[in-house]
């Protein structure tokens, strides 16, 4: 009986192995069979290692980086970037013109742009995403949703603190925008996604501002989940939430297509996944590569593609801790730093010093700002004259995020721990205080219980709002000051109507920042990205305006 | 039998109520709420207060546990705060996967893991008893992770046999029914589809299946070392009973009791264990999206994907219960 079971046994194994080399033989056949005619066509799906999901299809109501990172596929601007800088560029609109007021903007658009569903581009599409998005009411204008327009028009219709003042049809390809306050930064915020054009036919057919339900759940829209319809150079053709979002080449997009016909973005949120995904040849490519894998990943023969850092890391002081709220104290802190010895330790190669709170592509960089020179015994000297020395020495709170990976800020525990020493040196005694990224964000912008602590921040487009505004335009529990004369600035400068008043506006908010030093601006980290062999070509872009139709492949 | 089982199903409510009291506390208890990690670096106070508002975790703790029970009764799980779908749509979207990920583990688990704990146990004593029962130790000591990223560096990176993430080249362009997608591929006979589906499905079920796999040998081991050795085993064989009967009635069958009653809480654990397993393998199921829920402090996610595995655990049980009657009359007596 043993032995006839054995023997079945046996026979079953050979049947499935059998069975197996048939059907691999069949799934052989057929990627021969559909490389054989033209052997040298290069394999047109590009597949992206994304490192989480699409929180929204629908642009406008979306501010993350893996939403954004689809939509500039399939949808566009009025206003793009220069290929790989942060400045404001053509897109949908050939040009523009601003008014003398300021406040009146006419832009002239492409002819002969459709949408994806057929549906013409033209000035009254442009209105019509205009007036969409300002007259969200309810739900959709929570912080959650259409979180850049409310940043940056101030508000909605019905809450009347909108600057925007309505949108004329002129023509069919010309178009004025009208904004009640001056706006320097309109333009450049232009070319975010969120601003992207979308065909009104398919907002209004599939219910695109039909969001939420229940202000208890809120819900995305028909729209939002499966019809994102724009005039970009790729089409939506599925999304499989949490796994895959597909795209496939427009046929009539107006531009240049380039060789990729399909765009796979696979979701793969571990960062060793990603790495081994790219390796074993599934996925083509992924962003924000650990600095840990840089070196082999490059060995290994695989593409590094560094970005221009578009972003700032800094060492942040609360000044509600008594300590730091003495300006000898935040300048010893400064002193005692050496940015250099942290960028070569624990930093990508590429990364830049940080003079100021802003890298200087961005409009107001001022190059002569006060700085804080590496020089410990300078640093002790002026915590001796605030009163602290070896017999009472200066004691505080350093907090720092853990298990998180962000673009200014790859390795903040290494971060962490190369300041420390830094600041061991010159006799500051340390009470390290780690928190998890939500936890410690809370902890951070929450409330005053917290002292030195690191933090970021990447810009989203070329506006010195974006950067030093976010930061110093009020009173926040971050820095804990209190200071008129910063804050005035920074609201004075974003009033402002042009990129000119802007750029000396910005150059003294800065010096008076630096002197103030509410904190320490640390660097520019560069952000990675990783391609296998065959990806020849990646428009790497500050800002992430990165459309994959220009991207080149080679096999 | 009805009467037991009703009895059982009965037990359920007053262990699933607690359950929902402990889960709820818990989830609150996580440090750093979802409005901040939906709203990023640069959120303001005002849009964290907006976010927590809408959702209602402004609300006393009491109060948004019993309308979060309320509409539980009546089937509703909430909306996720990450993808603003139901919780219900997400957790049936991802079931099938993680079903198809468990159901391969379980049955590597129990079709090696049975036959290798009775042949090692047939060989009592000798080299090969001894390295299996090595083997076995190593392969609940070994961290899943661990075991998963070196399974995927020597068989997805290294060799390139098998496929390293996801349920299906995303290439392939299968239709899907069940969301089941070997079941798929079959029924609409797209055969490489569920051949790649299959080849998908290797490696993760591997890593899932090591520690019950492990544990299974060990049990099977250890219960049949014990019923070979009965009384009433050497009494068949001196009258006569054929080896057969011997070792498939008088012994399987009995040494089978107490793995019935492991592979029941295995069967368990692997739902729990996929957490880890798809979060490495970027395989779409409901381990993968609790991960990123916990992370993301998805609540109404969390909550809800956890009692319905609770209730999946609650009656897994259940079925092994009435199934170790089944085997064991004596059970049924009692």
């Amino acid at each position: 009986m043993l032995h006839s079971t054995r023997k079945r046994l046996l026979a079953g194994a050979a049947a499935i192995a059998v069975g197996s080399l048939i059907l691999t033989a069949c799934a052989s056949q057929r990627e021969e069979g559909g490389g054989s005619e033209e052997p040298s066509e290069v394999d047109s799906t590009f597949i992206f290692g994304a490192s989480g999901d699409v929180s929204s299809l629908d642009p406008a109501f979306a501010s993350d980086g893996e939403s954004f990172r689809v939509s500039r596929q399939i949808f566009e601007g009025l206003v793009g970037v220069e290929p790989g800088t942060a400045d404001p560029a053509p897109l949908l609109a050939s040009s523009w013109e601003q008014s003398e007021d300021g406040l009146t903007y006419t832009f002239t658009l492409e002819e002969g742009v459709t949408f994806h569903d057929g549906t013409p581009f033209n000035a009254e599409a442009v209105c019509f995403n205009f007036d969409r998005q300002n007259n969200f009411t309810g739900i959709a204008q929570s912080e959650s949703l259409s979180y850049y327009w409310g940043k940056l028009m101030r508000g909605y219709a019905d809450t009347g603190t909108s600057i925007y003042g309505g949108c004329e049809a002129v023509s069919d390809t010309e178009v004025t925008g009208t904004l009640t306050e001056p706006f320097a930064g309109f333009i450049p915020a232009l070319s975010l996604p969120a601003f992207a054009m979308q065909s009104p036919t398919a907002l209004e057919e599939y219910g695109a501002d039909e969001v939420g339900g229940t202000s208890e759940a809120p819900t995305l829209s028909e729209y939002a989940t499966g019809h994102p319809t724009g005039t970009g150079p790729f089409q939506f053709e599925s999304w499989d939430p949490g796994s895959t979002t597909t795209l496939t080449a427009y046929e009539d997009y107006w531009g240049e297509q380039g060789v990729v016909e399909e765009i796979i973005f696979q979701v793969i949120g571990d960062t060793t996944a990603r790495r081994q995904a790219l390796e074993s040849g599934s996925i083509d490519g992924y962003d924000l590569v650990a600095p840990a894998d840089l070196g082999a990943l490059e060995e290994a023969g695989f593409t590094l593609i560094n970005r221009d850092p578009f972003n700032v890391l800094y060492l942040g002081m609360n000044q509600a801790v008594p300590e730091l709220a003495d300006e000898r104290v935040r300048q010893a802190i400064a002193h005692a730093i050496d940015k250099e010895q942290l960028i070569s330790q624990v930093l990508p190669e590429g990364t830049e010093v940080a003079s100021q709170f802003m890298p200087d592509s961005v409009i107001g960089w001022n190059p002569d700002v006060t700085t804080y020179e590496y020089d410990p015994e300078a640093a002790q000297a002026l915590l001796a004259e605030a009163g602290f020395d070896e017999s009472n020495p200066l004691t505080i709170t350093f907090n720092y995020p853990v298990n998180i990976s962000r673009p200014y800020m790859p390795n903040p525990e290494q971060i962490f721990t190369n300041l420390q020493s830094q600041l061991e040196a010159v006799g500051i005694v340390l009470n390290p205080v780690s928190n998890e990224w939500g936890e410690y964000l809370d902890l951070i912008q929450g409330g005053s219980d917290h002292g030195i602590h690191l933090l970021g921040w990447t810009g989203d487009y070329n506006d010195p709002d974006n950067f030093v505004g976010t930061f110093f335009g009020a009173p926040s529990n971050e820095w804990g000051f209190d200071n008129a004369e910063i804050f005035g600035a920074l609201t004075t400068g974003r009033g402002l109507a042009t990129a000119e008043e802007q750029e000396s506006a910005y150059a003294d908010a800065n010096a008076q920042i630096m002197e103030f030093l509410p904190g320490i601006p640390l660097a520019h980290p560069v952000p990675t990205l990783v391609f296998d062999e065959r990806v020849t070509s990646y428009p790497a872009s500050p800002v992430q305006d990165e459309v994959y139709n220009l991207v080149e492949l080679s096999e | 039998m009805i009467r037991t089982i009703g009895k059982r199903f009965l037990l359920l409510i007053p262990t699933l109520f607690g359950l929902s009291i402990l889960l709820f506390l818990w989830v609150r208890a996580l440090p750093g709420g979802p409005a901040v990690a939906l709203l990023g670096e640069r959120a303001t106070p005002e849009a964290v207060a907006e976010i927590n508002r809408l959702y209602g975790f402004d609300r006393p703790l009491f109060e948004q546990y019993i309308v979060w029970l309320g509409r539980l009764l009546q089937g509703d799980f909430g909306t996720s705060i990450q993808t603003g779908r139901a919780v219900t749509e997400e957790f049936w979207r991802r079931f099938p996967a993680t079903l198809e990920l468990s159901s391969a583990a379980l049955l590597i688990a129990v079709g090696v893991g049975i036959p290798l704990g009775y042949w090692a146990a047939r060989r009592h004593g000798k080299a090969t008893d001894h390295l299996t029962v090595a083997a076995s130790l190593l392969g609940i000591t070994i961290p899943v992770f661990f075991l998963a990223f070196l399974l995927k560096w020597v068989f997805a990176v290294q060799l390139g046999w098998l496929p390293s993430e996801g349920r299906q080249d995303p290439r392939i362009d299968a239709t899907h029914y069940t969301n089941f997608y070997i079941l798929d591929g079959i029924i609409t006979g797209e055969w490489d589809a569920a051949w790649d589906a299959f080849l998908h499905l290797i490696l993760p079920a591997v890593a899932l299946a090591t520690i019950p796999l492990a544990i299974i040998v060990r049990i099977t081991r250890a219960s049949v070392l014990e019923v070979q050795n009965a009384d009433y085993v050497r009494t068949g064989m001196a009258k006569g009973v054929s080896q057969g009967t011997i070792r498939g009635r008088f012994i399987l069958r009995n040494a089978l009791l107490p793995v019935v009653t492991t592979v029941g809480l295995q069967t368990g654990l692997l739902i729990s264990g996929a957490v880890l397993t798809e979060t490495v393998f970027a395989f779409p199921g409901i381990g993968s999206f609790l991960a990123r829920a916990i992370f993301t402090r998805d609540f109404p996610v969390l909550q809800g994907f956890i009692i319905f595995i609770a209730i999946a655990y609650a009656l897994i049980n259940l079925i092994v219960d009435v199934s170790y009657s089944f085997i064991d009359p004596r059970v049924r007596v009692q």
